[in-house]
């Protein structure tokens, strides 16, 4: 037999041929090159194209970045410094960085409160935004709102403590009653909380915010980039739980309860955010009790509050209707009344659809609030169109002052989305 | 244990009211109806009291008072003696105008993003990513404000023309880029066949609209011939001379002139001016929508499966077909609806017009016009049914395609 | 005082005031602050300092009137208002008193219901050019383009300036003066209008304030005041009485610097009811007698607060000229303290 194969075959291979490294040009840099930059004409030329683009803008910022004076109190030192060469004048920002952190009238030795409550703040959302820390910790988000409602506003820490305790009286009350029926629980719930701020409020003495611990600042000395995020982060905690109510209302079998929501959320969705925070600045005064008149900051979170649980009640609304109907046939049969089917069964799975959703509307709410500023509220960029590009040391740095808000947005909403993405990732739970 | 009781048959008990479904979905209505007529009431009272003890009323009759004011930026007539209504309408028109431009405007960057995006050019996509990610992190108003900075601080002013050593000069002796605004040149005819300029132009959107139909006419043609014979039939030239022969011929016999804007005085007249905040606010705002387009484009085209592209190649198509009779129906079925829902963005978003002076329905009558009258109420009610009016009919379009393109199914 | 729970809540928390209509003396006393409604920044009139502290024309009648109601010039809080927001926040009772360069015209005192309480500074609108335009007059401005701050007066003003001279222009609207001045500055309009006083003040910020001229023209009349919500006279008479007491100081010499040797007691009785170490006009205000002692001590005397806030010594540098005592050929006329 093998004598045969080899006198009829004149050759075969008896072993691998040895490898050989592959040809240069389809390998390392050049083969990426290749393959990414340059495969055909068009992709050459949209590459040369791009490169060039890169370019001009690198060549026009980067000297001008690096040049940039950190250490003058005028522009016009600044250029001095200069001396006709190109170059940004960053003194503003560090010689107006408290005014555009704080606002200007936000006093100068409580500015630790603030920062205080921003890491307090880093802290209180971990367990909200990452599952795998310790539900304890929930307790302290829980008591988050009181305390930094303390640390900025200052005044009695009475106030945000009888707050406090009616939420928890609520909480009790529901607990006890709500098991065996959720409407008693539900308006029991309420009714003790509104007793005990009712007689809270009673109890704390008149004028107890003069000599309290911490003095008490008004919310109209709030400002710059802090009252971008206060108002963030309250509008959008605030809008959550009465975004869920709307979407459930909206899909609610009752017509009048169906068409309330319906209406709402149409009307709020169908104007623009500035109309409302018109209504919040020059109408809402005269919906509010003749004796009494309502903070701006107050009736600006209200009219972005019920902007934004608009839009987050129609990405909900969107979860639930992408549940299949069996879902809700499945709590129906476990024989499971309204409330329970909801909290255990339906909203975790629509939430989860519609995590990607929500953090949108976050983002877009956090975007919006430089919307105060047209209503005469120094917000960051309140403070940059107003006090400090009108004054007479920094008229007309406007580069590197808008450069300066555009990146801290930026850094703070791409963070956002970039979250979303590992929470739609971590949450699949879908094979592929 | 398992003796069966008959349900009790009583009558109506006060807690069936909450624990009987028959009733429940009632009671808890009225207990709604109940807690809004409330809520409405005690607004209201608010309301009323506070305009008595302030000695105001509510009444629209200022509408029709003279404005006042004059605006820079009008599609109709209008003058300082016109009436808030007349201002109202101007800045309606206006409204609609940047709109109208900046949704075309973003959906050309959008779309041209979004491809790129996929596109298998490292750099390219890289950069499109940057583009994408930078505009849609920042908010909007301070995009406006840093692109109506640029058109301010950075082009020149009418100044810079004028001299023997100017430091500007025109773009082919025909454009001028000023940071009032870009001037260009603009076609009249010198022997119309109507007097007003007005009726000249309708005669040549006649004539357009004629060649339309006509060349839909030509394709219909093209299509039954090659339902007949399998050849399809060369329209490209027929097509073009449809479109272009009457419409030369048209400018002719008019007498097409172009009025060159020229430096006189103080400005550039002559020629059509296209204000430096109109293009602040469009060029912002395309720009801003078309980063949020291109992801929906970008998610549009990657929600076709490569199967149907294949099947399609299976079947003998060519690319160019694929695309269109294939890919790009069903992607602009995924395309279409946050694309409309992004027009409605930039309509509500054209409001921040307010911060480059652009005279805007909110500039006009919920901007000077509430001022000069102090009625905020009646002017912000009026804001709001507007921009509700724009939007509800922009979702109902939508909502009429959405259900016109849904997948049919058994 | 009936408040809803509510409201109850966030009073104590500090987010709600109570306001009631009836007395916003005894409110501020109450409250023991004053909230004065200001500019959101007009340098000279109202505007933050590096430290935001508020300073100028308009902010010193706010601590006058604090100072004589509450005995504290510093019990203010200023609520920075824009052309918008300033009469709702009026109305609504959100400031007690607005000190804004706010034009005192018909529509406003008698439709929108308000009380203008006297005239602090007689203004009228102008024009600013740079100085490279050549411009000498107004009415060569034929087809300029011209920067408007709006809200005021200004842009019917303008309006009417233009249509009676029978010549055109194009107006920018721009929402605040930092804006309109960039505007300006950047050569996208080639004139600046609002209050010649603004204009002063606003030139005063620019670094090369030579390169700026102000035309002779001044096309309105625009008599700037304090004003109060319509009815309530007790509290409009404190802010008149307050701002005229400023300004008699000045016909009578009352300073600053001699006021504590003055209101020992003089030869002269109307000084002496002005400081009211004679007469009981203090109490029929209802206010203690000392009140406009304390008014004219936080900063002087009217004149003294116009030298130092917007005089020629400052970089604004307005001459008196219509703001002069009446004696001195000015505007200014004090009724008389008996």
């Amino acid at each position: 037999m093998a004598d045969q194969t080899t006198n009829s075959i004149a050759f075969v291979a008896d072993g691998n041929i040895p490898e050989s490294p592959p040809p240069a040009n389809e390998t390392g840099v050049v083969k990426w090159l290749r393959d990414n930059l340059f495969s055909n004409v068009t992709n050459s030329v949209l590459t040369i194209i791009s490169l060039y683009v890169v370019y001009l803008l690198l060549a026009s910022t980067m000297p001008w970045m690096l040049n940039g004076v950190w250490n003058a109190s005028s522009l016009a030192e600044c250029r001095e410094i200069l001396a006709g060469k190109s170059g940004a004048c960053f003194a503003v920002l560090t010689e107006r960085w408290h005014q555009l952190l704080y606002g200007f009238k936000y006093p100068a030795d409580a500015y630790w409160r603030p920062n205080v409550a921003f890491v307090l703040m880093l802290v209180a959302i971990a367990p909200v935004l990452f599952f795998d820390l310790p539900r304890k910790l929930l307790l302290f988000t829980a008591v988050y709102p009181f305390l930094a409602f303390w640390l900025i506003w200052g005044g009695t820490i009475l106030a945000p403590l009888v707050a406090l305790v009616g939420f928890v009286a609520a909480a009790y009350v529901f607990q006890t009653f709500g098991r065996s029926s959720f409407a008693v629980g539900f308006f029991g719930a309420i009714a003790a909380a509104f007793a005990v701020w009712l007689i809270g409020g009673a109890l704390i003495p008149e004028g107890a915010s003069e000599n309290a611990m911490l003095s008490a600042v008004p919310s109209r000395d709030l400002g710059g980039y802090m009252l971008n995020m206060m108002l963030g982060v309250t509008c959008v905690s605030l809008s959550l739980p009465l975004g869920i109510v709307l979407a459930l209302g909206r899909q609610s079998s009752m017509p009048l309860i169906k068409w309330i929501c319906v209406i709402f959320i149409e009307f709020v969705r169908g104007v623009p955010l500035i109309t409302l925070l018109f209504v919040a600045s020059v109408m809402l005064a005269y919906f509010f009790p003749p004796e009494s008149t309502v903070d701006l900051f107050l009736r600006v979170v209200i009219m972005i509050t019920m902007f934004s649980a608009a839009y987050i009640a129609e990405v909900i609304r969107g979860g639930l209707a992408a549940l299949p109907r069996g879902q809700y046939e499945a709590a129906d049969s476990l024989g499971l009344d309204y409330p329970q089917a909801m909290r255990l069964i339906i909203l975790p799975q629509a939430m989860k659809i519609s995590i990607p959703g929500i953090v949108n509307v976050a983002v877009g709410l956090f975007k919006d609030t430089t919307l105060v500023s047209v209503i005469s509220m120094f917000d960051l960029v309140g403070m940059i169109r107003g006090p400090i590009l009108a004054s007479t040391e920094w008229n007309g740095v406007y580069w590197e002052l808008l450069g300066f808000a555009a990146l801290v947005f930026f850094v703070v909403c791409y963070g956002i989305s970039q979250y979303s993405q590992w929470l739609e990732r971590r949450l699949a739970t879908d094979h592929h | 244990m398992s003796t069966l009781t008959d349900p009790p048959n009583a009558g109506f008990r006060l807690s069936m009211l909450f624990n009987d479904t028959r009733y429940r979905s009632l009671t808890f209505q009225v207990i709604a109806a109940i807690v809004l007529a409330l809520c409405i009431w005690y607004l209201g009272n608010n309301l009323i009291q506070n305009l008595r003890a302030a000695g105001l009323n509510i009444s629209y009759s200022f509408l029709g008072d003279p404005a006042g004011y004059d605006i820079n930026q009008r599609l109709v007539e209008y003058d300082s003696q016109s009436s808030h209504a007349r201002a109202a309408l101007v800045g309606v028109l206006n409204t609609l105008l940047v709109a109208f431009l900046a949704c075309i405007t973003a959906t050309v960057f959008g779309v041209v993003a979004g491809v790129l995006r996929l596109s298998n050019n490292w750099l390219v996509s890289k950069l499109m990513a940057v583009y994408v990610e930078i505009f849609r992190n920042i908010p909007v108003l301070i995009w406006i404000i840093i692109i109506f900075t640029i058109m301010t601080a950075v082009m020149p002013g009418p100044r810079a023309f004028r001299g023997d050593n100017a430091t500007s000069s025109m773009v082919l002796d025909l454009f001028a880029f000023t940071n009032r605004g870009v001037y260009v040149p603009m076609p009249w005819f010198e022997s119309g066949l109507f007097a007003s300029a007005f009726m000249n132009w309708m005669v040549v959107l006649a004539g357009l609209v004629a060649s339309w139909f006509v060349s839909g006419r030509v394709t219909n043609w093209a299509n039954h011939k090659q339902e007949e014979t399998g050849e399809r039939p060369k329209t490209l030239l027929i097509k073009l001379a449809i479109w272009f022969v009457p419409f030369a011929v048209l400018m002719l016999i008019m007498g097409l002139s172009w009025e060159v804007p020229a430096l006189k005085g103080f400005n550039f007249k002559g020629g059509i001016k296209i204000g430096g905040p109109l293009i602040a606010l469009w060029f912002a705002l395309s720009i801003y929508t078309g980063a949020f387009i291109a992801e929906n484009v970008r998610a549009g085209i990657q929600a076709i499966s490569k199967g149907q592209t294949e099947a399609a190649a299976a079947l003998g198509l060519r690319q160019g077909r694929i695309m269109n009779l294939v890919v790009l129906p069903q992607a602009l079925r995924v395309i279409i609806p946050p694309l409309i829902s992004q027009y409605l963005n930039i309509t509500k978003n054209s409001s921040l017009a307010i911060a480059v002076g652009y005279a805007d329905i909110t500039a006009t009558l919920g901007g000077i016009t509430l001022n000069q009258t102090g009625r905020a109420i009646e002017c912000v009610l009026l804001l709001m049914l507007f921009y509700l009016t724009a939007s509800l009919t922009i979702s109902m379009v939508m909502n009429i395609y959405n259900s016109s393109v849904k997948l049919k199914e058994r | 005082m009936k408040k809803t729970v509510f409201l109850g809540a966030f009073t104590v928390a500090g987010l709600a005031a109570a306001a009631a209509a009836a007395g916003t003396m005894d409110d501020v006393k109450a409250r023991g602050k004053l909230n004065c409604g200001v500019t959101t920044g007009l340098v000279g009139f109202a505007a933050p300092d590096a430290n935001g502290e508020w300073k100028g024309f308009d902010v010193a009648v706010c601590r006058a009137v604090a100072a004589a109601v509450l005995g504290d010039a510093s019990a203010v809080e200023f609520v920075p208002t824009t052309g918008k927001t300033r009469f709702t926040a009026l109305a609504s009772g959100e400031i007690d008193m607005l000190a804004r360069n706010t034009t005192w015209t018909f529509s406003r005192d008698v439709d929108l219901k308000f009380e203008f309480t006297g005239v602090n500074y007689y203004d009228g609108q102008g024009f600013m050019v740079p100085k490279e335009l050549g411009v000498s007059s107004a009415k060569e401005l034929d087809g300029a383009t011209v920067c408007i701050q709006t809200g005021t007066t200004t842009e019917l003003n303008l309006a009417d300036f233009f249509r009676s001279n029978n010549i055109s222009y194009e107006p920018v609207p721009i929402e605040t003066n930092a804006e309109a001045q960039q505007q300006y500055l950047a050569g996208a309009c080639d004139v600046y209008t609002t209050d010649a006083s603004g204009l002063a003040a606003t030139r005063a910020t620019f670094e090369n304030p030579g390169d700026h001229v102000l035309l002779p023209e001044i096309i309105s009349k625009e008599p700037l005041g304090p004003l109060v919500r319509h009815g309530d006279h007790e509290w409009g008479d404190v802010v008149r009485w307050t701002l005229n007491a400023l300004i008699s100081a000045e016909e009578l010499g009352i300073t600053s610097a001699n006021i504590g040797e003055m209101s020992a007691g003089t030869n002269n009785p109307e000084i002496n009811r002005v400081l009211g170490t004679e007469g009981t006009l203090g109490e029929m205000l209802g206010l203690d007698a000392e009140w406009s002692k304390r008014a004219i001590a936080v900063g002087g005397n009217y004149g003294e607060i116009f030298a130092q806030n917007i005089g020629e010594e400052t970089p604004i540098g307005l001459a008196r000229g219509l703001n002069a005592q009446w004696t001195e050929g000015g505007l200014l006329y004090s009724p008389p303290f008996r």
